[in-house]
């Protein structure tokens, strides 16, 4: 009944670097506690917001991606509701191309860096010649 | 007298040559779309940051519905701006 889910939130950045470690900790553990396995994670470090956000415009950004039965995705919603060093989070269950694209891009990393802020095998998402949409006039 | 019935125009008559619209994801078989990556979700963005229609892009309905949940996702994450000027 596993399913695959990636999990991102926002801290506030008035925190330092060892309280934003043990937030983040605090949510690592609770996944591990209640029979989540944490296949990947990502700290994207201190980044700006696109839009103010309680009154705050940076945040540090953290990823989890894990797997683990539905149940307990209420379970740390609910906990990421309760902290207020939590400022935005968004929790995404994955299907099976989510998964072959994470996969992709932190299978060959896992052993070089197992937390990287870059992607290292990104997808050739980008088609070779045609960078930009061209964007053309509707027919009539 | 003009003798040749070969049609002149004061004006080169303009043929337009429509290109054909595709669907990129398709051409590049890409099945997922990040919504951690806001700087390719930008391409499918106007500079106010609004979601640009098919019609322009060329993407196809299954892809364009994936990149609307990917841009909205990303502006949960304040990734993205919701409103804004001059984005790009």
């Amino acid at each position: 009944m596993l399913r695959q889910y990636e999990t991102v939130f926002i801290l506030t950045p008035v925190l330092s670097e060892v309280q934003m470690k043990e937030a983040v900790a605090k949510f690592r553990d609770m996944i591990v506690a209640n029979q989540g396995e944490i296949v990947y994670e990502e700290a994207w470090g201190l980044k700006k917001l696109a839009y103010p956000i309680q009154k705050k415009t940076t945040g540090f950004y953290h990823l989890i991606g894990f797997k683990a039965d539905p149940e307990l995705i209420a379970k740390l919603e609910l906990q990421y509701r309760r902290d207020e060093r939590v400022i935005r989070y968004l929790t995404f269950a994955m299907d099976k191309h989510a998964i072959a694209y994470a996969d992709k891009k932190h299978g060959s990393a896992k052993e070089a860096a197992p937390v990287k802020e870059e992607k290292p095998a990104p997808k050739p998402k980008k088609p070779v010649v045609d960078d930009d949409i061209e964007i053309i006039d509707e027919e009539d | 007298m003009a003798t040749n019935n070969e049609i002149r125009f004061l004006n080169p008559p303009t043929v337009e040559v429509k290109k054909k619209k595709y669907c990129r994801f398709k051409k590049a078989g890409i099945k997922y779309i990040d919504y951690k990556d806001p700087e390719f979700l930008k391409r499918f963005l106007n500079e106010q940051g609004k979601i640009l229609p098919r019609r322009l892009t060329g993407t196809s309905l299954k892809y364009q519905r994936k990149v609307a949940q990917a841009v909205k996702r990303a502006r949960h994450l304040a990734l993205l701006p919701y409103v804004t000027d001059l984005l790009k």
